[in-house]
């Protein structure tokens, strides 16, 4: 039987919560912080040199604060967050226990432990081998041993999510199908046990060769398996931040599915095909056949673009559906006019899904091409396209899901509300500008990792055009602006943690009666009222980024075009 | 902020039948085999396979 002690019911949103998930999910959301924190810094570091009228590090430096930054935010700060919002979905959403609570601290501290040594080596400069630390270039075997540490605590995480799921399938927790948010991070996890097993497969040899007991790791086996863990550890990030947007329209606006069985198929793509989006940084490298690359990135991969295009619809419908229930149903967009851009919930979850889908995602669906990778491979415009997914899109989403559940688990009020609240719109806008100048400057073969792109001490001297000069100030003035946002973050969430605990309303700005949020949570699909049309605003917002898409796919072919004239 | 607490109270008792479709991906066990395998075949499988028949250079 259940002892009622282990559960902890929140007053203010009826949701019912295993007690030690809530420890578990305070631990991991204090580490992570900590390593934005620290990874924030360092990227600070890099833009301030990547600024053409500053470049304020000289290269040793510069390259230990890119791997430092890349290690912080890329790994650390996302799979600590992942991790303690993980074990939430898998077990309140269901009714469940989290299946093996000691086992679920034993992989917290190897991940904590492993990051820290890792960024201790880095920060030393015994590691100095940036994000992908490709050989040759070889790193202190204790950053690689971090990494494993890191990998072994995160796989071990995904295995506990679904133990748990399994379990309470088999304890009948709930009826019926799962809730759609414990659905995703099922997908969340399945993604995650390739994605570290994969590393496990390059990074045991790695550190083995970086002892000197293997004498060679093959450099382009290393970047194919490499890619599984990298890129994958990246779509696990996609899948919990549109569990978040499901998640967060259902609290705040009571919004549902507009059909689970089509938001599900969605989740079922990305499990079957996202992963095949790795090959595409093996797109200029010898080694593989046209047809492997071609299957992967060009037509595989797009069964997974097909479930983003899907979940871009019915997130901002399910959305319009339940704020035209409410009365908000003049012309077209009267429900997201009159939604709550005040909340910075709200304001995260729609920044995020805006910035994921056309800077992140559209960007991220051309380059995948093999053609048009040809014209930005390796240079800025990589950068762009990744800080519009995983800082506009999901860090962007994982403030916005702080604001809702630290409060809730902490029983202490949201700290600051108006730097939450500018903390949202600083570091989307601030990112987002970073995306769009950063693919700007690609564009015009600004590489991607030179410490120097005006190349003063080079042999054979190269001077890019004054345009590039002032894309790339823009680009990193972005930065500065998203780093305020970041920081304003940083203290709301501090001065929550170390807040008053309050016994109700701790839950504010959501302040809705016990009960509501957590049968919103139950799950189940919109059902259909009226006829015609129920979301015309989000169908023409799709329709929007479809033709976007487009348009855009037409021009980088263009581009192409001009690059490689026949005359 | 929005006012949302009176639509949606009951909703529990509005879903919908679960489909077959819906049944059959809601297994953990089979979704896992089948989530891992497909990467597993058609980029690592096919990569290394690819990569470890490259032709050695001839000197």
């Amino acid at each position: 039987m259940k002892s009622l002690q282990e559960y902890f019911t929140c007053p203010d949103t009826g949701l019912k919560f295993h007690q030690p998930v809530i420890a578990l999910a305070k631990a991991n959301i204090i580490a992570a912080v900590v390593y934005l924190l620290a990874g924030g810094l360092l990227g600070i570091g890099v833009a301030l040199t990547r600024w053409p009228a500053i470049h304020l590090l000289p290269s040793e430096y510069f390259y230990i604060f890119l791997t430092g930054h890349g290690a912080a935010v890329l790994l650390f700060w996302i799979h600590l967050f992942s991790c303690g919002i993980a074990y939430f979905f898998c077990t309140t959403p269901i009714n469940a226990r989290l299946a093996t609570p000691k086992l679920a601290w034993v992989c917290f501290w190897m991940m904590v432990i492993g990051s820290a040594i890792a960024t201790v080596m880095v920060l030393t400069g015994q590691a100095t081998v940036m994000f992908s630390a490709y050989p040759p270039l070889k790193a202190h075997p204790l950053f690689y041993l971090g990494v494993i540490l890191f990998a072994v605590g995160a796989v071990g995480t995904n295995f506990i999510i679904l133990a748990t799921i399994m379990k309470a399938r088999s304890e009948k927790t709930y009826k019926g199908s799962m809730p759609l948010a414990t659905f995703g991070v099922m997908t969340y996890a399945i993604i995650g046990i390739f994605t570290w097993v994969s590393g496990a497969i390059i990074m045991i040899p790695t550190w083995l060769w970086s002892m000197d007991l293997i004498s060679n790791i093959d450099p382009q086996m290393y970047r194919l398996i490499f890619w599984g863990l990298a890129h994958s550890t990246q779509q696990m990030n996609i899948v919990i931040m549109i569990t978040i947007w499901y998640t967060l329209a259902a609290v705040l606006f009571g919004a549902r599915p507009l059909s689970e069985k089509v938001s599900r198929t969605a989740f079922v793509l990305y499990l079957f095909a996202l992963q095949f989006g790795s090959a595409h940084h093996l797109l200029s490298d010898p080694g593989t056949s046209f047809a492997f690359r071609t299957f992967t990135t060009s037509y595989a991969a797009y069964l997974a673009v097909l479930g983003s295009l899907l979940h871009g619809l019915t997130v901002p419908g399910s959305i319009e559906l339940a704020q035209r229930r409410l009365g908000l149903s003049h012309g077209l967009f009267e429900w997201l006019r009159k939604a709550p851009w005040a909340n910075p919930i709200f304001s995260g979850l729609f920044l995020s899904l805006v910035i994921f889908g056309f800077l992140g995602g559209i960007t991220g669906v051309t380059m995948s091409n093999q053609q048009i990778n040809m014209i930005i491979h390796n240079t800025m415009y990589v950068p762009g396209h990744f800080h519009g997914t995983v800082a506009g899109g999901t860090t962007l989403a994982f403030f916005a899901f702080s604001y809702w559940l630290v409060p809730i688990i902490t029983r202490r009020k949201l700290a600051y509300p108006k730097l939450a609240q500018y903390s949202i719109y600083l570091f989307g806008l601030g990112m987002a500008t970073f995306s769009l100048f950063a693919m700007a400057a690609g564009h015009l073969g600004v590489p991607r990792r030179h410490w120097d792109i005006t190349f003063a001490d080079a042999v054979l001297p190269f001077q890019f055009p004054g345009t590039v000069q002032l894309l790339m100030g823009i680009a990193e003035a972005g930065v500065m602006v998203s780093g305020i946002g970041a920081l304003f973050y940083l203290l709301s969430m501090f001065g929550t943690f170390v807040g008053k605990v309050v016994e109700k309303g701790a839950a504010q700005p959501l302040a809705e009666p016990a009960g509501v949020v957590a049968a919103r949570m139950h799950g189940g699909t919109e059902p259909a009222h009226g006829k015609g049309l129920e979301v015309p605003g989000s169908l023409i917002l799709a329709m929007v980024l479809l033709i976007f898409l487009a348009v855009y796919y037409y021009a980088q072919y263009k581009y192409l075009g001009t690059i490689w004239t026949i005359r | 902020m929005t006012d949302i607490t009176q639509t949606n109270e009951g909703e529990d008792q509005d879903k919908d039948p679960v489909s077959g479709w819906q049944v059959f991906f809601d297994d953990p066990g089979m979704l896992t085999f089948l989530g891992i395998a497909s990467p597993a075949i058609f980029y690592l499988m096919w990569g290394v396979m690819e990569i470890l028949t490259v032709p050695l250079a001839g000197y």
